[in-house]
């Protein structure tokens, strides 16, 4: 009860006695805590490389500076097979990932019982592993280089296209699809007059938005022996080259920001 | 040569949209489907086409009966039912042309439809129905940029290129304005005399009915109440059909309304 009578006087306080003793009880459990964990992970901590940080990072830095920019002559392959992994496997996963969407969703599926649980853990489980790990896999299947890296990324971009593809065709205008039945059209009419104008924006957006990240993902996947600038990376880093990792670096940051201005320019061109 | 008997749909929910409705609707003759909302006008004309699939009860189009047909066999007959929607039902980001051809796509394969190569006699008679429609400029144009009048008579030319024996229209003017309403029912109403098409349209507003077709069905919790011409919708019709309410108004409007299109 916060309010306390004294005399005359109506006394009002934010809580009671028993609520603030309790409330300081917790805060002070909380701080116990917070003490308890900060010790634990400072005596698992060498903090002679933390003290030291600023000095290597100042030295790296050093030593990665300028960069090696004659060594750009031998980067153009690379960056190109990285490009290439990256749009390939765009293209490869959307081939894939269309059917599975029309299976996954449930105004298209044939069989909501059987079909869609199928198609729905093609997706879950494409889509829950890193495509570093599916390259890992892969290059112990079939052995290292592009190939492997560019069916790496179709496979962990299947999952991600298809589940905002099949969210795109339960969203769509029944009355189209209603109007189009009424003409007698067959199923494939239906879904190539009534749904595919409807989704074809969202498929757009999507493939722009998954090949924009592709480029990001594929450029580490040399770095498992996936092909592409990654396998440069690692083994500029494995020398301890860093005026060639600088560049490398920034030979990524150029391809990330023009994959990210086209894919901005093709999206605004769609809507 | 559209019979409807003892047609019955009850819906998963329970709730019983059509109640053995039986229904005769002779060669040419345009008639207005009025009710309150949910009095199951709509699931009326959609299981004549089966776009909902009634419970029981016959559906004869011509003498062929509809209710139990196979996916294919109905494809054939909805060519023969044209449909025109409330909101239009285009397909958004198709052209104009494209909307008034997917009307044949009951009569083209999936191929030729899919790369557009329709035969030139469609195209000549959808170039013929949009010019009718006075939107042979707009042939061009993506649906999304027409008006509400002009999609509709867009939804209109895609209803006759079926070339139909017969039409369902549900709520043609639900989304319009008052003139552009006129506008629509007169050329519905024309278009099925020109080409002597029967035509069921559902419609709330009644002065509208009134004006301009022959017949009326009242349609009250999914049963029929009102069968007759226009003229005999008096106010007790009226009420049996909507509840109570003051009816006069809407009697007297029509009138008015009337002398002013005389008048124009």
């Amino acid at each position: 009860m916060p309010v306390r009578e004294s005399g005359s006087l109506k006394l009002w306080q934010r809580r009671t006695q028993r609520e603030s003793l309790s409330h300081w009880a917790l805060w002070l459990i909380g701080i116990a805590i917070f003490a308890y964990c900060w010790q634990q992970i400072s005596e698992a901590t060498t903090w002679f490389f933390v003290w030291d940080a600023p000095r290597i990072t100042q030295d790296i830095w050093s030593r990665a500076t300028p960069p090696k920019w004659e060594y750009i002559t031998q980067l153009g392959k690379p960056i190109w097979d990285t490009l290439n992994i990256a749009t390939l496997g765009t293209i490869i996963a959307l081939i894939m990932a269309v059917p599975i969407a029309f299976l996954a969703a449930r105004n298209t599926t044939p069989s909501l019982l059987l079909i869609r649980p199928i198609a729905l853990l093609i997706i879950v489980s494409t889509r829950s592993i890193n495509s570093l790990i599916w390259a890992l896999l892969l290059i112990a299947i079939i052995g290292p280089g592009v190939f492997a890296g560019v069916i790496a990324i179709a496979i962990r971009s299947i999952g991600f296209c298809a589940k905002l593809l099949y969210e795109a065709i339960e969203e769509i205008d029944t009355t189209q699809v209603e109007a189009i039945t009424a003409t007698g059209a067959s199923r494939w009419q239906i879904m190539a007059y009534g749904i595919v104008p409807q989704i074809m924006p969202a498929f757009a957006g999507i493939a722009v938005f998954r090949w924009d990240i592709n480029i990001r993902e594929s450029t580490v996947l040399g770095l498992v022996g996936a092909g592409g600038i990654g396998l440069q990376l690692s083994s500029s880093l494995n020398v301890l080259a860093w005026p060639q990792v600088s560049l490398i670096l920034l030979v990524i940051l150029a391809a990330v920001v023009i994959s990210e201005w086209v894919s901005a320019k093709v999206r605004a061109a769609i809507i | 040569m559209l019979r409807l008997e003892k047609l019955v749909k009850t819906y998963k929910t329970g709730d019983q949209a059509l109640k053995a409705v039986d229904l005769e609707i002779p060669e040419g003759q345009v008639l207005a489907l009025i009710g309150p909302s949910g009095a199951g006008k709509s699931t009326l004309i959609r299981c004549i086409n089966r776009l909902v699939e009634p419970t029981s009860g016959n559906v004869y189009l011509d003498g062929t009966e509809l209710t139990g047909l196979s996916a294919g066999a109905l494809r054939r007959e909805r060519r023969r039912m044209g449909m025109i929607f409330q909101e239009y039902a285009l397909v958004e980001r198709l052209t104009v042309m494209e909307n008034v051809l997917s009307g044949r796509l009951g009569y083209v394969g999936f191929w030729r439809s899919f790369l557009r190569r329709y035969p030139q006699q469609d195209v000549d008679e959808a170039f013929r129905l949009l010019d009718r429609v006075g939107l042979a400029h707009m042939a061009d144009k993506r649906a999304d940029e027409l008006s509400g009048g002009q999609r509709q008579r867009v939804g209109i030319c895609r209803a006759l290129i079926q070339n139909p024996a017969l039409l369902l229209v549900d709520e043609p003017t639900a989304s319009l304005d008052p003139k552009t309403s006129r506008q629509i029912m007169r050329l519905i109403c024309e278009l099925c005399r020109e080409r002597g098409l029967a035509a069921i349209i559902n419609i709330h507003d009644v002065a509208l009915a009134q004006m301009f077709v022959q017949r009326v069905i009242g349609l009250r919790l999914g049963a029929m109440v009102y069968d007759g011409p226009p003229e005999g919708l008096t106010p007790d019709k009226l009420t049996e059909i909507y509840g109570e309410e003051d009816w006069e108004a809407t009697i007297e409007k029509v009138e008015e309304e009337d002398d002013v299109e005389a008048a124009e």
